[in-house]
């Protein structure tokens, strides 16, 4: 079979809705675009685990702090699958965490804002994973078999973490009068960071077309982010917080909320290093990646040793 | 002291162990050195939470005065927690940390083995449960800590002197008075040197495993249960307890 045979009958597979699986024959760019996304969304779940973090030790309650332990373990697990199902691309972790050290992989940008208080982890959950859900719903219909299962996986535990982060909002909003204004200051940092997940517009996405075709993505970034601004908008007037956009309005016959174009300065300044946080994210990941270099060193020269008893002893 | 109160200050003591290692381990939460160790620390940290909030909502049936298990761990200052000094060192390296967990791990085990038959049912429920959690915590730094110390010259060094510097803190956690008094006599608790036999056994077999040598005793720190910590205890409480202290009265 030529390799436009091959072409032909890839593409053919996946209009008629089969899962292309590890050892299916794929194109280049294929699986080169999913190697990409899936490591990327593999570094954001460990990345995103620093920003929790560093409201663990000063969680207010016993069940917010076991809530939040929980949750940060979620994420660390998402990283662990996601890992491995990049890993059937024929790469390994160690060489995934080089790439992002060196900053050739990238991770979701979001995680380059700081959490300044408690309700900011209310926040992360109801708006940041609130975004991603919208954003995996859709990756779990894609068509890589591991991909799409993991996703699959995955979004039901992001399910959970995204009511308990508007729990925490909920009940900061029926709090003390410093307690909303926490909750309304998370709010007001977050909610742009959160519409920016679903990335640049249709027109400019470099990767959209082709991916659309190939069904690694099955929706438009614009179509998801106005999915995700209808279920929270009504959210937030719920409990009773303010969505930081003058212009938001309702649109009766379009059935949307209409809101501001986004700060694209801000959304390229973040994406090229200069959030916030970026400096410090990568900083921390290396600091402990290295600081950790001799337990790796002494549980492979051990695994090493016992593979020469067992010889000997045989 | 009565049996209730022996028995409320000795539901602290347990708790507070719980807690205060449970906060350490929380403290390595994206600083683990391989992904999957962060998750198990952060696992154990909660299984230590979850631990310490059930001993902490038995403790407030023991008193009429509305606290909560979250009064309990927010509310009170370093002199009233009643933890072994051990759980409250800083986590050092990632040998300290498994280090100190085997130490710790290994006396909660026969302890909550004992627990096991005490005459309070509460308290037999409550460590039946934590104990299956305990041998999970004790088998997982256990290994490393062979691992570590047949592993290379540097993880051999960095045990060896976790062990040296926190051996000093292990006679505190079978320090007794009047509380274990009143229970040994009630059956409810058992007596700690007891336990400190069986604990050294355990570690005994461990450290020879990891061709460790057990420390000259020299510089023995004791008074966790009289609530006479080291200055670490109060830094950690200080950040645990912002929340609530910067608040009063808020609820989270």
């Amino acid at each position: 079979m030529t390799d436009e045979q091959k072409l032909a009958k890839f593409e053919a597979r996946i209009l008629a809705g089969e899962k292309i699986e590890p050892k299916d024959w794929m194109p280049e760019a294929y699986s080169k675009t999913l190697l990409r996304q899936m490591s990327q969304h593999a570094h954001s779940e460990v990345i995103g685990m620093q920003p929790e973090s560093n409201w663990v030790l000063r969680a207010p309650s016993l069940r917010a702090k076991k809530i939040l332990l929980a949750k940060i373990q979620d994420e660390g697990g998402h990283g662990l699958y996601l890992y491995s199902a990049a890993e059937t691309f024929g790469i390994d972790r160690a060489e995934m965490i080089e790439q992002l050290q060196t900053g050739k992989a990238k991770y979701s940008s979001v995680f380059n804002y700081p959490t300044l208080n408690w309700a900011d982890i209310g926040a992360i959950g109801w708006l940041v994973d609130g975004a991603a859900i919208v954003n995996q719903t859709m990756l779990a219909k894609c068509s890589y078999g591991p991909y799409s299962r993991a996703m699959i996986r995955i979004c039901k535990e992001e399910g959970f973490h995204q009511r308990q982060g508007y729990e925490i909002m909920a009940k900061m909003m029926t709090g003390t009068a410093a307690q909303k204004e926490m909750a309304q200051d998370a709010m007001n940092r977050w909610w742009w960071p959160a519409l920016m997940m679903f990335g640049p517009h249709d027109a400019e996405s470099v990767h959209t077309s082709e991916s659309m075709r190939w069904k690694i993505k099955v929706e438009s970034n614009d179509k998801l982010r106005q999915r995700f601004v209808n279920r929270t908008v009504e959210q937030a007037h719920h409990i009773g917080l303010t969505v930081p956009d003058a212009n938001l309005k309702y649109n009766k016959e379009t059935m949307n909320w209409e809101f501001s174009e986004i700060n694209w300065d801000e959304f390229w300044a973040v994406v090229k290093g200069n959030g916030p946080c970026n400096h410090q994210r990568m900083a921390h990941h290396i600091k402990y990646h290295n600081e950790g270099a001799w337990v790796r060193e002494a549980a492979i020269a051990y695994e090493n040793k016992l593979q020469q008893k067992q010889k000997t002893t045989v | 002291m009565n049996t209730k109160e022996a028995l409320y200050n000795f539901c602290l003591r347990l708790a507070d162990n719980n807690i205060v290692l449970g906060q350490r381990l929380a403290e390595w939460c994206s600083r683990g050195p391989i992904l999957e160790e962060d998750l198990a620390m952060t696992n154990i940290s909660l299984d230590l939470f979850g631990e310490a909030e059930s001993m902490y909502e038995y403790a407030t049936t023991l008193v009429n005065n509305n606290s909560t298990a979250d009064h309990l761990a927010f509310l009170r200052s370093e002199r009233e927690y009643f933890n072994n000094l051990l759980v409250e060192q800083p986590n050092g390296d990632f040998a300290q940390t498994m280090m100190k967990q085997v130490l710790f791990s290994a006396f909660a085990k026969h302890l909550y083995e004992a627990l096991c038959n005490s005459n309070d049912e509460t308290l037999k429920g409550l460590a039946a449960k934590a104990l299956k959690e305990t041998k999970y915590h004790l088998r997982h730094s256990s290994e490393w800590i062979i691992r570590f110390g047949n592993g290379t010259e540097e993880s051999m060094r960095r045990t060896q002197f976790a062990l040296n510097e926190l051996w000093r803190f292990t006679d505190d956690m079978f320090v007794m008075n009047e509380v274990d008094e009143e229970l040994i006599s009630m059956g409810i608790s058992f007596n700690l040197n007891d336990i400190q036999a069986k604990w050294k056994f355990t570690i005994s077999e461990i450290f020879a495993e990891a061709n460790l040598q057990m420390p000259e005793a020299t510089n023995i720190i004791k008074g966790g249960s009289k609530g006479i910590h080291t200055e670490h205890l109060g830094h950690l409480l200080c950040e645990m307890q912002y929340l609530q202290r910067a608040h009063p009265g808020a609820t989270w």
